[in-house]
């Protein structure tokens, strides 16, 4: 496995949340119709759920995430990528799908800390207030100026994956984004500072 | 800075997750067309003052292509729809024509 | 003189003195205190000089409205100019300084312009400086740049200290305005439950109502606003921001808040100014109202300030900014001013209103206690220079005849109020003018509309025109309520707040004071302080016939800049109906801009600069040419080696020795930065026919094709290897910056065109770290590493196999760009960084050379290949560059093949690609033209061709060039004469060089060492 080195590989910074990219993650991509005949034999195979749009679902090491209509993506532990693959090129033999190991072509980052909510509003412009976004979502959007996908996976937890090549930038900005002194507390509005109370009125 | 519907994945996208593509529903001219009608394809563009159908690709998101009917004016959005389709559907021509009496005849 | 009061000051903390500095002096203030108010305490009048005549100018405002007190703040790599002394929080240690005065604040060279107030009219610079031509080099413009502008830029090697950021904020009702409207609106929205966010400009809640007085809910206003405060505070759904100002409001329900985070606390951690990036589904602008300045000779004298500005300084920080103080006013507001003065302590030695009749209860309770109150009377002029030393008082119906002097220190004016009507304007609200409040207030009816056509901004308060406690509570009650109605909620029935003030008789409205101000009054009477413009000036402009209003703005630059017409708007478009005959609505008025006042560069950009300031993507061995003092090419958001020089080497010897090296041993490129694209599906073989000219449904599993990608235009958009993986898949190779592209391109055309074709892509560019391994000894490395067949027979030029080799999972492509014997490397790109490192180590007895992208380039125009936006530019079809063999003639149809057959590009002349060497063996500029008998229809010279890729060869040892040329191929060994700059110490001239036509195959023209 030495040779194995997933993109910005031990990273780690600690500010308004913690944010630490991922040892390599087993990704597979699945592009088909997600009718009926192949969910249920995706279901069989995977031992897991379709997930509704916009949403993941889990289990143990594996999940299944909504990404369009027509695409799922399979994460799962990284060695287990080549027999998963086999597995699932027999059972979808003939059958019209695109299944390609993107293991190595995103990076993957965990969020964590009270201040999530807040932190990723400095870099998405999607809804990520708790209404709109709960856990076990599923949201693509944006990451300041690069593509990302947003896992939320409970309150104060996220998985965050950019395209390896952007990585660096990913981590660089979201590190920024979780510097002192950069509470919002807005979406999570316990700790309004004393520095705030202090002139009210 | 618009908010368009992803028909595709049902987000409501920030015009910063979306790419425009132009004029929607053009008629595709390939070898054996006039020239007139080449240059129809390739180079006229209405670009009116007023209802416009667009090409939208939720470019951050699901990466889909979609449709949008819009007012170049007030921005009204009049429904967004599939790509998948030779003109908008009766739902979306309905709120047009609300707005704007005999556009639909005067496509 | 202006001085701080012995009590008083609802913001200052008297126990936590302040130390700051003004031009060098130092001050002192109070927590609490902003600049202008510790300017006031401290008798500093005069804060700046005016744009255009250099006045002296004092502080006019209290608030974001203020004109003058513009000053450079802060020192270093935390300077900024043009920040507003009435909104910038004291804090210990502020340095400022005023601006646009030379040699001192005091002594100002630029007055001289005030003597020449003449000769400065509206439109001066239109109609000076259009002759002679050749004084705008050495006489206007270095006289306009010494003098013009407002503050000075940063010097541009000075780095920004702070950083700033973005917030992106989704809500339901945005409310901006955080006086009694905004709260009452907040709280009835609140209460329904819905997502609130309130916003405030200002450090404080509350607004205008704990100064002006009177009761709510039979609470004094400050207790009211503390209450509710509390209240909104205590619910979970809203969100209240102080110093976060609604700087624009735009299509869709999107909004910017600009917030202040650290501004008043500097050396704070945390980002100085955060811009909100709001989606609201309603939006409330409660943003009050701002009062108006009198039109009367000489209303910019340092101690001439706004009524309300003066008592808001009273009240709020204690500071009193006269003695002796003359209220000048046409409604009843101003008498408040008087009265509080008097209360205070200090002189009130007349009001002058220029009602007829005088006001109302406010009029009364002035005289009761012992004020002196002059109906119909005005200011005719302000005695005093630097500062006021008393008025000259006047019939307001005459034209300015004096009856008599009063000394006085200050004068407190008001022309009445008008509402803040900017954040509905931005989207394009309409407004309709109010003649009993002589102001132009959002017409209801012609609001902003949103995505659903439906209006999404509703203005509450005075801000609305309600400017009585009572009418604005009950208006924002309004607001509130229906902000919920319109996103179909409902609300509990509450009753509207009951407030009480003193009645107010009715404002009688005043443009110019006195009515029939000579013209010599009318020169001194200002209508914009930041921009100069006079009463004078925008008559001036009618007579020239800038009747709209636009144009007359424009002229003038009345309202322009930061102003956006807080001060100046009404009063300029009064005076100019009153030039026309027209009443100020048939007159109209101009459309204020976001952002409502400036805001920072640095909110802008959020935390896009320096190392952030665009992506830059990386690949696998990205490290490793850092570390191997790679030079770098830009390619797109990539940064590519492009060569690796070792110490003491120029980047051109580096070069060399790298092709060299190849050429004659074993070279090694990253290419992990080529687009691949998998295309899958039963009908990829036929949508892969459309994409390309070439025919790929044909092509063997096992096999690559070099393809070319054409848009509907016809010409060369992209192209690559493509690579047959099996019966229904392929893999498509573009340019390193093509990949998204075409990506998105081959979507566009399966989801927009043919929707029914069973066709998947996959962008599979950052799957992969991509290596070649390039020259003779490329196999011999290979078979070193072991693991598969990489023999001539296993693997014949231009196939593919999967195995392993050095025990990493591979695919190989037996493709060459370089012309030498090739195998491109294809591993997982987590494996990249290791592979890449086994290959140097096993090719160490090979002399393995990593090359960059210059050693690429000039290998690949030895070998006469083309280079996507090198030979082509968008404007070059397939044909021009002798690709017909890549152009399948079988097929019925593929993308740009209508196009292709259009005249012009089919037409005989068209430029084509040939080889140019030149006579001397010396290298082509890029780009450079052949030049051909005769000149255009423009007098230019004709031209017969260009240069498009041009480099020393080291294997050639001459210079080789590829370039268009008008029958080029029909042309072998025709000589060129091509245009070249020769620039040094001593020339700058255009001379020639001459150039033969020849194949653009430079070297091996056979093929013999790819396929080997």
């Amino acid at each position: 496995m030495s040779d194995v080195m997933a993109p910005m590989a031990g990273a780690r910074s600690e500010g308004l949340i913690s944010i630490e990219a991922l040892p390599p993650q087993g990704q597979i991509s699945l592009r088909c119709e997600v009718s009926d005949d192949y969910r249920a034999k995706l279901g069989e195979l995977l031992g897991l759920g379709i997930p509704e749009p916009l949403s993941a679902v889990e289990e143990g090491d594996r999940a299944l995430l909504w990404m369009a209509h027509d695409e799922l993506l399979l994460l799962l532990p990284y060695d287990a990528v080549p027999e998963m693959l086999a597995r699932l090129n027999t059972t979808f033999e003939g059958w019209f799908i695109a299944i390609t190991d993107v293991s190595d072509a995103r990076a993957q980052f965990r969020l964590s800390g009270p201040h999530l909510r807040d932190v990723l509003s400095k870099v998405t412009p999607a809804d990520i207030s708790p209404d709109a976004f709960t856990p076990g979502m599923v949201r693509r959007s944006r990451l300041a100026q690069v593509a990302a996908g947003y896992w939320l996976r409970s309150a104060s937890e996220a998985q965050v994956f950019v395209f390896r090549s952007v990585a660096d930038y990913a981590f660089q900005v979201l590190s920024l984004a979780a510097g002192p002194g950069g509470e919002v507390h807005h979406h999570t509005r316990e700790a309004i500072s004393e520095q705030d109370a202090s002139s009210h009125v | 800075m618009l908010i368009l519907h992803c028909p595709c994945c049902g987000v409501d996208a920030a015009e910063i997750e979306l790419a425009p593509g132009g004029e929607a529903h053009l008629k595709r001219e390939g070898p054996g067309s006039s020239d007139a009608a080449l240059e129809t394809y390739l180079f006229t563009r209405d670009n009116p003052r007023g209802v416009v159908l667009e090409r939208w690709r939720h470019a951050y998101g699901c990466g889909k292509w979609f449709l949008a009917a819009r007012d170049s004016v007030t921005m009204e959005v009049y429904g967004t729809y599939a790509a998948q389709t030779h003109a908008p559907p009766q739902e979306i021509v309905d709120r047009i024509t609300a707005r704007h009496p005999g556009w639909a005849e005067a496509l | 003189m202006s001085t701080r009061l012995a009590t008083g000051g609802r913001f200052t903390d008297r126990g936590k003195q302040i130390g700051f500095t003004f031009n060098g002096r130092r001050f002192t203030g109070f927590e609490g205190d902003t600049l202008a108010s510790a300017l006031l305490a401290g008798d500093q009048l005069l804060v700046g000089r005016s744009f255009k005549y250099h006045r002296p100018r004092g502080i006019v405002a209290s608030g974001a409205e203020e004109p003058n007190a513009l000053v450079g703040l802060g020192q270093g790599a935390r300077f900024e100019p043009d920040q507003r002394a009435t909104t910038t929080e004291l804090f210990d240690g502020l340095v400022a300084e005023s601006q646009n005065h030379w040699p001192s604040l005091a002594f100002d060279v630029g007055e001289i312009n005030a003597k020449l107030a003449r000769f400065l009219p509206a439109g001066f610079y239109y109609k000076t400086f259009l002759w002679p031509r050749s004084f705008w080099k050495y006489v206007y413009e270095p006289v306009i740049r010494q003098s013009a502008g407002l503050g000075k830029a940063p010097h541009p090697e000075v780095r920004d200290a702070d950083r700033y950021e973005h917030f992106h904020a989704h809500t339901d009702v945005l409310i901006v305005g955080g006086g009694v409207a905004g709260l009452q609106a907040a709280r009835n929205a609140a209460h329904a439950g819905v997502q609130v966010l309130l916003m405030e400009q200002a450090a404080h809640w509350g607004g205008r109502a704990p100064v002006d007085g009177g009761t709510i809910e039979e609470l004094a206003p400050e207790a009211w606003v503390a209450q509710t405060v509390a209240e909104l505070e205590a619910m979970d759904n809203v969100r209240l921001r102080l110093r976060c100002m609604g700087a624009g409001v735009y299509d869709h329900g999107y909004a910017l808040g600009y917030e202040r985070v650290t501004d008043h606390r500097p050396g704070a951690q945390g980002p100085r100014h955060r811009l909100w990036r709001i989606r609201a589904k309603q939006i409330v602008s409660a943003t009050g109202a701002i009062e108006r300045p009198l039109s009367f000779a000489g209303n910019d004298v340092p101690g001439v300030m706004l009524a309300s500005a003066v008592r808001d300084y009273v009240v709020n920080y204690g500071v009193a900014p006269g003695d002796r103080t003359v209220v000048v006013t046409n409604n009843d507001d101003a008498y408040r001013t008087a009265i509080l003065l008097k209360q205070s302590g200090l002189d009130v030695p007349a009001i002058l209103d220029a009602r007829p009749m005088g006001g109302g209860a406010l009029m009364q309770e002035a005289r009761d206690l012992g004020i002196r109150v002059e109906p119909a009377r005005g200011i005719s002029k302000v005695l005093g220079g630097a500062r006021v030393t008393g008025v000259a008082i006047c019939d307001q119906a005459g034209g300015g005849s004096m009856l008599e002097e009063i000394a006085c220190d200050a004068v407190a004016m008001s022309g009445g109020w008008s509402p803040v009507v900017h954040l509905w304007s931005h989207c394009g609200g309409k407004l309709t003018w109010d003649a009993d409040g002589a102001f132009f207030r959002p017409d209801p009816s012609r609001a902003p509309t949103g995505a659903d056509g439906k209006p999404f901004v509703i203005a509450a308060g005075s801000a609305n025109g309600h400017l009585g406690l009572q009418e604005a509570l009950a208006c924002a009650d309004g607001a509130g309520k229906a902000a919920i109605e319109a996103m179909g909620c409902g609300f509990e029935e509450s009753p509207v707040p009951k407030a009480e003030s003193t009645a107010e008789a009715p404002l009688l409205p005043v443009w110019l004071m006195p009515q029939g101000a000579r013209a010599d009054l009318r020169m001194k009477a200002f209508l914009d302080y930041q921009n100069d413009v006079k009463v004078s000036d925008v008559q001036l402009a009618a007579r020239e016939g800038y009747e709209s209003v636009e144009h007359a703005k424009r002229y003038t630059t009345l309202g322009m800049a930061t102003d956006q017409g807080k001060l100046s708007n009404i009063n300029g478009l009064a005076i100019l109906s009153d030039a026309l005959g027209a009443p100020i609505p048939q007159t109209g008025t101009t459309t204020s801009r976001p952002p409502y006042t400036p805001i920072s560069f640095g909110a802008i950009a959020g935390e896009a600069r320096d190392a952030v300031f665009q992506p830059l993507r990386r690949t696998p061995m990205q490290d490793w040419h850092e570390a191997n003092n790679a030079a770098w090419e830009i390619v797109g958001q990539w940064r590519r080696p492009y060569c690796y020089p070792r110490p003491g080497e120029s980047r051109h010897a580096a070069v060399n020795r790298e092709i060299s090296a190849t050429r004659e041993s074993l070279g090694l490129l990253d290419a992990s930065t080529l687009g691949k694209i998998l295309v899958k599906g039963p009908d990829a073989g036929r949508f892969l026919d459309m994409m390309y000219t070439n025919m790929m449904s044909t092509l063997p599993v096992g096999k690559c094709r070099y393809g070319l990608m054409c848009n509907e235009n016809g010409f060369l958009m992209d192209d690559g290897v493509v690579v047959r993986l099996s019966e229904d898949s392929w893999l498509c190779h573009t340019t390193s910056g093509g990949a998204d592209h075409v990506h998105a391109h081959m979507e566009d055309w399966l989801q927009c065109e043919w929707w029914d074709w069973k066709v998947y892509t996959a962008n599979l560019t950052e799957q992969y770290a991509q290596i070649a391994v390039v020259g003779p000894n490329a196999r011999k490395l290979l078979e070193k590493l072991g693991g598969m067949d990489v023999s001539k027979e296993a693997m014949p030029f231009m196939t593919w196999a999967d195995g392993r080799l050095a025990d990493t999972p591979v695919r190989v492509y037996r493709i060459s760009f370089s012309g030498e014997l090739s195998y491109e490397i294809a591993v997982p790109a987590n494996r990249g960084r290791a592979f890449w490192g086994k290959l140097l180590e096993a090719g160490a007895e090979w002399n393995i050379t990593p090359y960059g992208t210059e050693a690429l380039h000039v290998m690949r125009a030895e070998k006469g290949f083309i280079m996507i936006g090198d030979e082509s530019d968008g404007t070059v079809i397939p044909q021009d560059l002798g690709l017909h063999w890549a152009i399948s003639k079988k097929k019925e149809d593929f993308l740009g093949k209508r196009a292709q057959q259009r005249p012009d590009m089919a037409r005989d002349g068209r430029w084509q690609l040939v080889g140019l060497e030149t006579l001397d063996g010396s290298v082509l500029p890029d780009g450079a033209y052949a030049i051909a008998a005769g000149k255009n229809a423009n007098g230019q010279r004709n031209t017969q061709g260009r240069v498009t890729s041009t480099y020393f060869s080291p294997t050639l040892n001459k210079g080789i060039a590829m370039g268009l040329v008008e029958h080029g191929p029909d042309r072998m060994g025709e000589v060129l004469s091509f245009t070249a700059e020769t620039q040094d110490e001593t020339r700058d001239e255009l001379t020639t060089v001459e150039a033969k036509i020849v194949s653009p195959v430079f070297f091996d023209p056979k093929g013999e060492k790819q396929d080997v």
